[in-house]
């Protein structure tokens, strides 16, 4: 793993919740270490922005323990937790100006409820030095996030990006232990979600929390955690780094989930040999299992040559760098990443292979099988 | 292209008229039954107008003998003192019930229903129920008074109480109206920002309601005032039923004098003059309204 | 938070406003309580609530014998009916042109609408008596529903709604043959109904509830709305018949109350959306 010594940052044990007999999360566990980036990557009504509630202590859940900073905090309400959150709307307050919108998390723990009365507040004792402190505080962490020359103004006044800005601002400002983002470059436009990303990790880099991050978007998940948990009916499938489950996901609807375009999946049976066979031809992969399973192949995993299924090009796609080939074979339909070389034409028959280590075996339960190259006889 | 030109300039006059054609009787109906009247009542604030005897006209008289008049004076004060109780008692029970309701999700809709209730009732029927209820020997808020030992007054007949009773009724009637109003600005709150205001440490629901439900209602709550201003200073059926001004003019205010000035004495011109000082109240408040909700409480 | 809130935290909120409901409706139990008593037990001023002895029907019947109680409903749903009737054939056409038509003089007839916005119905109420008078028409259902049949804030409201119809739908209309007239009864109101409900559940409300009007232009009973009838009774026969009184009083709200137990929804949302803007 990539932290040796985990520090604990934020948990959650066995949560459980349903809504109106609907089940939201099923059991559902997840740990995030000090300083680790994790994304919650899933199809939009999986669950993931329920659990984010959870565990800012917004939503209050069935079952299951929340820990955050190594303290549970189960019960707790959410300004008593140290979580901070971005959330999509940002939600920002429309009638404060930029520095009183970031300042709120500090004004809400450092002045007492008298002293933060608007005039009379102001001549309490103690009350000028600590609004001082904020102040200072804001303009330290406006500063780095090109808020500087906004501060007097309200969110109103504001673009999508730094609206996103303030609220990142509102919340990092109290340097909280465990950090949630709930889809927060969805409201922005693709040239500055781009280069916001970016941003995000600095940030987070910066302030070390243990920060979870929901999105729908694979490319978001995958270029920005350290590690990404992908969800599905209130299910995490599986938590891995983003190469690990781009590559080895052991679930079927993991690996259907990951990648554009989505992989290949191939009916396939294993005989009492253990080969792995494709509408009775014989493939290269060997296994322990039998009986009926799919072969999944990515779309760049095909080999065009010789040797393999038969299979009659349907039409091409061309996007500069690559191209997509879309083929027929059999009774379904298989896709191909080519490079930008010669295209076959449509009407074309080809013979496609697959390199047999990056293919992945799943039974019929979805789960992964092992599955190897098949030795040469006699070895 | 000449034809092209006229064909166009002929459908647009065919639009033109077809549109005019549209708004001709609600055109005439408002001239006739709105513009025109209202004019004439303002002419008529100038003139010694009493009906079936020719108008002459008096210039400022009538507003000279408004203010010698002790009795236009006293309802002038009245109205005042009626809408400085109504407005902020109903707006903030109002505000209050709205924040109850929708606290949770129990009862909302029987509870709507219930504070709702007083809306679409006959006001004139509702103000004998509260007659019987007010009544100084066999009333029952007088009877439950008795009961722990106190005797209540005559609320509706004694100088002392009326104004008050009538105020109390003119909440009972205004605050459920109130009430719907604030739940429609509540529900435009957006749910996230009282989230955030919890990971913000806002931890009680008092401090929330500081944050970000109160100013968030600022738009709202002015809207309110101002209307409950304007609904109270119009108050009518409840003097007209229960006191008819008195005892001794202790409940005349500026609706019930116009009138008995202009339907029971027939000086319409002396009534036209309470007329228009009854539209400049208004207006100016509409006014401060627009001003108000223009410059500080919109949030761009 | 708050979804699954428990009964028993719940309970304080729910204990409140069950009390402030008990105040607001104790005009209601006390009136409907007082019409089933006698009227020596309502001069017994004892607190309960159930009659000793039912006089319902003896109450209920003297209210029929000395009021036209048929008469004063069916006056107060002509009037209303009435009053409705013209402010719809009015203001839903003069709306649409507002809306959706180009015409020299549009901004003048917006300006006078929201100019008629601010000013009360009682303020040309004089010139308009005088009027009626001259003209001989007091006392009749005309001077009651003439006054009310222009409705700017009609206007306004049905200008609002149409605003929001897309254009291509009145463009669609055009070139199926359809007169501007045809238009808007066959394709604009169809598609307005909710700005429509909650316009005559407001006006209804509205004059239903009146008595300033009717009691400057109505004399006698024959023409009279319930709300004057109430007052009528009130001050010329029941003098301390509360009993009686009571009774006339529960059977002229009850329509309308019975109408919105019936529609709840549907009212509150018709009085929330016309009750924000005028």
């Amino acid at each position: 793993m990539t932290y040796p010594t985990r520090l604990p940052g934020l948990s959650v044990e066995g949560a459980r919740l349903s809504l109106g007999g609907t089940p939201i999360l099923r059991d559902v566990s997840l740990a995030v270490a000090r300083g680790e980036f994790v994304a919650l990557l899933g199809p939009s009504g999986c669950g993931k922005t329920s659990l984010m509630r959870v565990i800012a202590g917004i939503q209050a859940a069935d079952a299951g323990v929340v820990r955050i900073g190594g303290r549970e905090v189960t019960g707790l309400h959410p300004a008593q937790r140290d979580v901070a959150m971005v959330f999509q709307s940002y939600a920002l307050y429309p009638h404060l100006t930029v520095a009183q919108n970031i300042a709120v998390p500090l004004t809400m723990r450092r002045l007492s409820a008298a002293q933060r009365l608007p005039l009379l507040g102001g001549l309490l004792p103690g009350s000028r030095a600590a609004r001082a402190a904020i102040t200072a505080d804001v303009a330290g962490i406006a500063e780095p996030l090109g808020l500087a020359h906004l501060l007097a103004r309200k969110p109103g006044q504001l673009s999508g990006g730094q609206r996103q800005r303030v609220a990142l601002a509102r919340a990092v400002i109290r340097e909280p232990g465990a950090f949630l983002l709930d889809e927060p470059l969805s409201n922005l436009d693709a040239a500055l979600r781009v280069t916001t990303r970016r941003e995000i990790v600095e940030i987070h880099r910066r302030v070390g929390a243990a920060t979870l991050y929901v999105t729908h978007d694979q490319s978001e998940a995958l270029t920005m955690a350290d590690r990404v948990a992908v969800m599905q009916a209130g299910n995490i499938l599986q938590i891995a780094t983003p190469e690990e489950i781009y590559r080895e996901p052991v679930d079927l609807r993991v690996a259907s989930f990951i990648g554009s375009p989505r992989i290949n999946l191939l009916d396939a049976e294993i005989g009492e040999d253990g080969v792995v066979r494709v509408s009775g031809a014989a493939t290269a992969l060997h296994s322990h299992a039998r009986g009926n399973v799919t072969l999944a192949i990515r779309p760049e995993d095909w080999v065009m040559g010789a040797e393999g299924q038969e299979a009659r090009v349907e039409h091409t796609e061309f996007l500069g760098d690559h191209a997509l080939v879309h083929l027929r074979m059999g009774a379904g339909t298989v896709t191909l990443r080519a490079g930008p070389g010669a295209l076959p034409h449509a009407g074309e028959v080809l013979r496609l292979g697959f390199d047999p280590a990056r293919a992945l075996v799943f039974g019929p339960d979805g789960r992964r099988i092992a599955a190897h190259r098949r030795e040469p006889a006699c070895a | 292209m000449p034809e092209t030109t006229s064909a166009r300039s002929r459908t647009r006059r065919s639009e033109a008229l077809g549109a005019w054609l549209l708004t001709l009787p609600a055109a005439l109906s408002f001239a006739l039954l709105m513009l025109l009247p209202t004019l004439a009542a303002i002419a008529m604030a100038f003139t010694d107008y009493e009906l079936g005897l020719v108008p002459v006209w008096i210039g400022l008289e009538n507003f000279r003998e408004l203010l010698e008049d002790r009795g236009f004076r006293r309802s002038f004060l009245n109205t005042i003192i009626y809408v400085g109780l109504v407005a902020p008692l109903s707006v903030g029970l109002g505000l209050a019930l709205a924040l109850l309701i929708e606290a949770g999700a129990r009862g909302r809709v029987f509870f709507r229903a219930v504070f709702f209730l007083p809306v679409v009732s006959l006001t004139v029927a509702m103000a004998a129920a509260w007659q019987y209820l007010l009544h100084p020997t066999i009333g029952p808020v007088n009877t439950l008074l008795r009961l722990i030992g106190i005797t209540g007054p005559a609320w509706l007949s004694s100088s002392d109480t009326v104004l008050i009773s009538l105020a109390a009724i003119g909440v009972w009637e205004n605050a459920g109206f109130n009430m719907v109003l604030f739940m429609a600005g509540l529900t435009a709150i957006p749910r996230e920002l009282r989230e955030a205001a919890c990971v913000d440490g806002a931890q009680s629901g008092w401090s929330r309601f500081w944050l970000v439900t109160w100013p968030l209602l600022g738009p709202t709550t002015l809207f309110v005032v101002t209307i409950t201003m304007i609904r109270s200073i119009r108050v009518f059926d409840t003097v007209a039923v229960l006191t008819r001004g008195g005892p001794n003019k202790a409940s005349e205010v500026l609706l019930y004098t116009m009138y008995t000035e202009g339907f029971t004495f027939l000086r319409l011109g002396y009534s036209a003059a309470i007329t228009l000082v009854f539209l400049v109240i208004v207006l100016a408040l509409m006014w401060v309204q627009t001003r108000v909700l223009d410059r500080r409480v919109h949030y761009g | 938070m708050g979804d699954g809130r428990s009964l028993l935290r719940d309970l304080p909120r729910l204990a409140l406003l069950s009390f402030l409901g008990l105040i607001i409706l104790s005009p209601y139990i006390w009136m409907l309580s007082a019409s089933l008593k006698p009227t020596d037990e309502i001069f017994r001023a004892n607190l309960a609530l159930i009659p000793e002895r039912f006089a319902a029907i003896e109450n209920y019947s003297r209210v029929f014998a000395q009021v036209p109680v048929g008469r004063y409903l069916l006056n107060g749903v002509i009037v209303c009916g009435g009053i409705l009737f013209f402010q719809l054939l009015f203001a839903i056409p003069a709306g649409y042109a507002l809306a959706k038509l180009r015409f020299p003089g549009r901004e003048w007839v917006f300006g006078a609408v929201m100019l008629g916005l601010l000013v009360p119905p009682h303020v040309p109420a004089l010139p308009l008596y005088a009027g009626f008078a001259a003209l001989g028409m007091l006392n009749t259902y005309a001077a009651l529903i003439i006054p009310s049949t222009i409705s700017v804030f009609g206007i306004f409201l049905f200008r609002q709604f149409f605003r929001s119809l897309p254009d291509d739908l009145i463009h669609a209309a055009r070139l199926d043959g359809m007169g501007e007239g045809a238009i808007v009864w066959r394709v604009a109101l169809p598609n307005a109904w909710p700005a429509a409900t909650a316009f005559a559940i407001f006006s209804v409300v509205a004059h239903w509830n009146d008595l300033f009007w009717p009691l400057i232009v109505v004399t006698g009973t024959e023409y009279a709305t319930p709300a004057l009838g109430v007052l009528h009774f009130h001050t010329e026969e029941a003098g301390d018949d509360f009993a009686a009184l009571m009774a006339a009083c529960a059977i002229m709200t009850a329509p309308l109350i019975l109408a919105f137990l019936v529609a709840q929804r549907r009212f509150v949302e018709g009085i929330a959306t016309t009750g924000l803007k005028g």
